[in-house]
């Protein structure tokens, strides 16, 4: 797919310290912990042999390129592939993978569409909502999938309502965004796995884009209003609402099994949000702290950047472990613990700076009412069985979380 | 659990240094501001404001017109205005390089909206949002033209940095060209073009007239900025209680309302800590917050039922919270 050549390896000079391994291969995903603890200790910053790219994995470094847009681009693509040498896989993304001053208008768009005082309006229909799912699981009994039962239903059945697409082919959601988060790791397998749909699944979620599509009421609809009164352009309001599908149902999925899981595994700290219902937010983000659905994202260097003694050179790709600075023990202490008496703020588990995570609000609202509505019914959840991880090249995710519960 | 201080502190945000003060043109100076720490500062986005909190109590409004791929430094001009209150001689005649100043937002209610074509109008002063908004268009590439008047060529700031643009940017001081030709600079109505103009009210009110039969939403203004604004803010420690549990917390000058609470055992959730993201948006049940975030517009800011408490303070000795 390489259309032209990529500049020569700008590998060390220097002597910075280099490792082969494959942060994407099923070994690792299935449990990255061992590769993130080796590549914070390694340095702030590492080369990986195998793809050519400076990795960060320390909690400073991460931090610092994520906020250095002058610095560190995002429209050469932020998974492996450089956009300035290889054809993208779909139309880039005008959020994600642009930069200012191209990314200014959507983001601000999208940001008032999807802000905490826009989300007002759902949250006692959401709140009600996760109360009649918690009822109709328990209603079945008490062992039950917590991924298949609550963390992949919940959010189908409020997300895409909120957008305003209809009800016909929701089932495709959640392989389309497999799909494009395993497009940003190598041109792999799990790539390969999803290749043969990629063509279906697009032209479906390119059609729901389309005004005629959307409800008249919903983020889509505000999005396709903000382009009537010229805040974008028509042509970028079907991408705008692109954004909100591909980017925000998968990860919400991902985020409510980490926090599920996080409960499943921690009792003394489902018994403190039983006697502290407030804390759900905070457990929902400690969640996202400690497990970083989302674990990596990529940048370019737009001129030769120095990380500490490092160059990284002009055009130049670099991977960002979102999940190991999330437990590097210079910023947290105790990282490997899932403690609600922790101040999880600051974590970046949704990114930082100016792509950070623009539905972050909703994902929370989402998190929060469901593990609310469960709280009020169950008195103790623990693991009933062996997990099962679904690996992607980007998302951390169970397939299966086999739960035992007793009920008040 | 203590976290080890923050990546980004308030201090970094809301208090800055003057690292620069030069003069432009005749009752017109720049100030660069900087933290004293030297970090980045809060992005910004063409059209962009900045509340200055002045060392002598006054608070106003001033457009950035520096270079946002500079991430460590502002630029604000500001006019001499001898009928205002006393914000802008204060800045011409007593501050000086070194001082400190608190900053509130960036906010931005006049954005730069994507076109292929722009016409862009100033009046005096309102030169400063245009500038990084012409910059902007020139480097997407977008076809545009500037219309600048004044009285007189030396009482025009940035005429040398505008020059560089050629033809697209015409300079017509009053003294040498009268009025501002608004009709033949527009021309005739059409779609795909964006008008934006800065400047004096009766400036603004003859370019919303010549655009009277223009499409809807092509005509974008903004008013002087420098306005006034309310109340004071507070320079000293204020009180702020939480109606949930009846505590009351102090809230120093150096201190965030954020880390204040968390000193008294109140987490609240956030992420940014420079009133970016929104995380940490909290109820308002009495007094008058200073907003110093970049998300409320001022319609919200003036309901004063929420705020963001890792940058905003208080106006009022008291504030109550619904925590």
């Amino acid at each position: 797919m390489t259309t032209t050549a990529r500049p020569t390896s700008a590998v060390p000079t220097s002597d910075i310290p280099t490792s082969d391994i494959d942060p994407f291969s099923h070994e690792v995903l299935e449990d990255p912990l061992p590769m993130h603890a080796a590549l914070r200790e390694a340095g702030p910053v590492v080369h990986l042999s195998r793809y050519d790219v400076h990795a960060m994995a320390r909690y400073d470094e991460v931090h610092a390129a994520l906020v250095d847009w002058q610095g560190f681009q995002s429209a050469a693509g932020v998974g492996l592939s450089n956009f300035r040498y290889e054809k993208p896989w779909r139309p880039p993304s005008i959020v994600l993978e642009a930069d200012p001053p191209r990314h200014d208008a959507p983001r601000r768009v999208l940001q008032k569409v999807l802000g905490p005082r826009a989300l007002r309006r759902l949250q006692d229909g959401w709140a009600a909502d996760a109360g009649s799912l918690v009822d109709e699981v328990l209603a079945r009994g008490t062992t039950f999938d917590a991924v298949a039962s609550l963390a992949a239903t919940f959010p189908l059945r409020v997300f895409p309502d909120a957008v305003g697409i209809p009800q016909a082919g929701r089932e495709n959601l959640l392989p389309y965004g497999d799909h494009a988060f395993n497009a940003f790791g190598p041109d792999n397998d799990l790539v390969a796995k999803g290749a043969p749909r990629v063509a279906e699944l697009s032209a479906w979620v390119t059609e729901q884009c389309r005004r005629e599509v959307l409800a008249p009421v919903g983020f889509g609809a505000d999005i396709w209003a903000a382009s009537d009164r010229g805040d974008i352009t028509p042509e970028q309001a079907p991408l705008a609402v692109r954004s909100l599908l591909t980017a925000g149902v998968d990860t919400t999925v991902h985020g409510i099994s980490a926090v599920l899981y996080a409960f499943a595994t921690n009792p003394a700290q489902w018994q403190r949000l039983r006697q502290d219902p407030a804390l759900a937010r905070v457990a929902f983000d400690e969640a996202v702290r400690w497990e970083s659905p989302v674990q990596t994202f990529f940048r370019t260097a737009t001129t030769d950047v120095r990380v500490g003694d490092v160059v990284i050179p002009e055009g130049h790709k670099i991977l960002m472990f979102l999940a190991a600075a999330n437990r590097d023990p210079r910023r947290w202490p105790d990282p490997d613990a899932f403690d609600l008496s922790r101040d999880p703020s600051g974590h970046v588990g949704f990114g930082m700076g100016i792509h950070q995570c623009v539905g972050q609000h909703v994902a929370r609202l989402e998190a929060a009412t469901l593990v609310t509505a469960l709280a009020r019914r169950v008195r103790t959840i623990e693991l009933d069985g062996p997990t099962k991880r679904h690996h992607n090249n980007t998302l951390r995710a169970w397939e299966s979380i086999p739960v035992r519960v007793t009920l008040d | 659990m203590t976290a080890p201080a923050p990546a980004v502190t308030a201090a970094d945000v809301a208090t800055l240094r003057v690292t620069g003060k030069q003069r432009r043109a005749d009752g017109v100076l720049t100030l660069d501001l900087a933290s004293p720490t030297g970090g980045r500062l809060r992005d910004w986005t063409p059209g962009s404001h900045v509340d200055l909190l002045l060392p002598n109590g006054l608070t106003r409004q001033y457009s950035l017109c520096g270079d946002r791929w500079d991430p460590t430094t502002y630029r604000v001009g500001v006019l001499r205005e001898p009928s205002g209150r006393g914000g802008s001689a204060f800045v011409h005649d007593e501050l000086a390089v070194g001082d400190l100043v608190g900053v509130g937002g960036p906010r931005n209610n006049f954005p730069l909206v994507p076109s292929e074509r722009y016409l862009f109008v100033a009046g005096g002063i309102g030169i400063t949002p245009i500038l990084p908004m012409v910059h902007q268009a020139e480097l997407l590439g977008a076809d545009w033209r500037l219309l600048y008047g004044g009285r007189r060529r030396a009482s025009m700031a940035f005429l040398d940095e505008l020059a560089g643009y050629g033809d697209r940017v015409l300079a017509r001081p009053e003294d040498e060209h009268g009025l501002l030709d608004l009709a033949g600079f527009l021309g005739e109505p059409r779609t795909g073009v964006r008008v934006y103009a800065c400047g004096p009210a009766p400036l603004l009110a003859a370019v919303e007239r010549a655009c009277a039969g223009w499409p809807p939403h092509a005509l974008r203004t903004e008013r002087f900025v420098g306005a006034e604004l309310g109340a004071p803010t507070r320079d000293g420690a204020f009180q702020v209680e939480l109606a949930r549990s009846g505590t009351t917390v102090t809230v120093s000058p150096g201190t965030t309302v954020l880390d204040a609470l968390a000193g008294a055992g109140v987490e609240v959730l956030s992420s940014c800590r420079g009133g970016v993201c929104g995380t940490c948006e909290t109820g308002v049940l009495a007094g008058r917050p200073d907003h110093r975030d970049s998300l409320l517009d001022d319609d919200e800011r003036a309901a004063n039922d929420c705020m963001y408490v890792c940058v905003s303070r208080s106006r009022d000795p008291r504030l109550v919270l619904d925590l």
